[in-house]
């Protein structure tokens, strides 16, 4: 992919934004002047209203609909449910299906936007199996299978760590899940965009995703992604109110996506995250991914050289995102963090990562790691220059 | 507009009508999404607009994608 132009997006060239695990950045140009253009010259609610500008934000919103569909080869673009993030894709997803007496399985990788739904669920009488995976975050899908019980209904499992990168075995999982009559609920926070994911394909039932990381939108933007094998009548909207449809009615509409979807939604965000899909689509994920794995490989061999830094997952390109944990002995994570920062202008994330389950996996809890996240505007260059820097502080830790 | 011309297809929301829209331009077949006339029933959402002489043909393009229709109605 051309990444040209770089030094043009950043608005402070001397930084080096290694933090697109969290929240990727820069942006591509295109998704500024979408969400420019619908404060300017749109701006009315989406889908309330029947004037030109009503239809015309309800068309941006649509648009985005189907850029999503696309990206995930979902038949139907109103099976694309927006919200704020993938958090509460996630929590739409959970607490509107599980109810007290089901049992649902999930992995010890996971984000606390899995985890504490799921503890707060638990509580409430569902039961909950964490399935154990390796020191290098590796699930082995036979483990999902052995942990199915007669009142199992769903298997929620990220499809990437977004401490160490590694890629969970979400299609495998899939077709156990299918063979037992079982819901999928992928959380690809850390994969949408940057790795291909069909929903078809993986037979996935409920694909959770947020608009600002690899989907280069802005932040306030994701969504649920509800596939066909989902009984509709059971999802329980997580909030209800005003849809701009069957408006004489006091009830909650009982189709998707207004039913899951009320109150008006960020519609200038949602302008900026169809331009970020479609800049992804034009780029190809598998182009975006050979790229961000070229670096990724450059990065784990730069680190790997290095004396007394310890890298944490697979280390395998084949089977992770672009995301890199390590810690360097004899100084703390939030102190190479700070270094990096101030010394170095090198912007990463360090601590637990909202994933202390995922830690205590790779034997990182409660310390946490550094933890490097490359994306589609990463370069070589910034690459060496975050070896180089930390084979500086490694040395003067010594 | 000249009503006489027109009829209406009503769908479930304005998501559904901007579907029902994308299908139509896909099918050929030109509509306008405006909002549902009052005499046909009271809410505040839209409706798409299509020529009387392109009915059939629209709600065969429509249902062969599965989009649930509330009403048709001549205005």
């Amino acid at each position: 992919m051309n990444t040209a132009g770089n030094a043009v997006l950043f608005p402070q060239a001397n930084l080096i934004y290694l933090d697109n695990a969290a929240t990727s950045w820069p942006k591509p140009p295109e998704v500024t002047q979408a969400m420019v253009h619908f404060m300017e010259q749109v701006g009315a609610n989406p889908g309330r209203s029947a004037h030109r500008l009503s239809v015309e934000a309800a068309r941006i919103v649509y648009a985005a609909r189907e850029a999503v569909a696309e990206l995930f080869n979902v038949p139907d673009p109103l099976h694309v449910v927006f919200g704020a993030n993938g958090t509460e894709a996630l929590n739409l997803a959970l607490r509107g299906l599980l109810r007290p007496g089901d049992h649902v399985i999930t992995s010890s990788m996971e984000h606390n936007s899995v985890m504490r739904p799921l503890r707060a669920l638990e509580r409430q009488g569902v039961e909950v199996t964490v399935v154990r995976c390796s020191p290098e975050g590796f699930l082995d899908p036979a483990d999902v299978k052995a942990a199915v019980r007669p009142n199992t209904l769903m298997i929620a499992l990220n499809h990437a760590s977004n401490v160490v990168g590694t890629l969970l075995p979400v299609a495998e999982v899939g077709r156990i899940a299918r063979a037992q009559g079982l819901l999928l609920l992928v959380d690809a926070a850390q994969t949408a965009g940057a790795y291909p994911l069909d929903m078809a394909a993986d037979e996935i039932d409920l694909l959770a995703f947020t608009g600002h990381k690899s989907l280069y939108g802005s932040m306030g933007t994701g969504g649920l992604v509800v596939g066909e094998r989902v009984d509709v009548s059971r999802l329980e909207p997580l909030k209800r109110g005003g849809t701009g449809s069957r408006s004489e009615q006091e009830e909650q509409p009982d189709f998707l996506p207004d039913m899951c979807e009320s109150g008006t939604l960020n519609a200038v965000g949602l302008a900026g995250l169809e331009a970020g899909i479609r800049w992804v689509l034009r780029q190809g994920v598998e182009a975006i991914r050979a790229h961000e794995m070229k670096l990724t490989q450059q990065l784990i061999e730069g680190l790997q050289e290095i004396p007394d830094v310890t890298l944490y997952g697979g280390l395998d390109t084949a089977r992770q995102t672009a995301t890199v944990s390590l810690n360097i002995a004899g100084m703390e994570p939030s102190e190479v963090g700070l270094r990096l920062d101030e010394e170095y202008s090198i912007l990463c994330r360090v601590g637990l990562h909202c994933a202390p389950a995922a830690h205590k996996t790779i034997g990182t809890f409660p310390v946490g790691t550094v933890r490097f996240g490359l994306g589609a505007f990463s370069t070589a260059l910034e690459v060496d220059a975050a070896v180089e820097a930390i084979r500086q502080l490694a040395r003067e830790a010594r | 507009m000249t009503s006489s011309q027109h009829a209406v297809i009503l769908v479930y929301s304005t998501s559904h009508a901007l579907r029902a829209e994308r299908l139509l331009q896909q099918a050929g077949i030109g509509s306008k999404l405006i909002p549902v006339p009052r005499h046909v029933r009271s809410d505040c959402g839209v409706c798409v607009r299509i020529e009387r002489a392109d009915q059939e043909a629209a709600l065969q393009a429509l249902e062969a994608a599965g989009v649930e229709i509330e009403g048709v109605h001549r205005i």
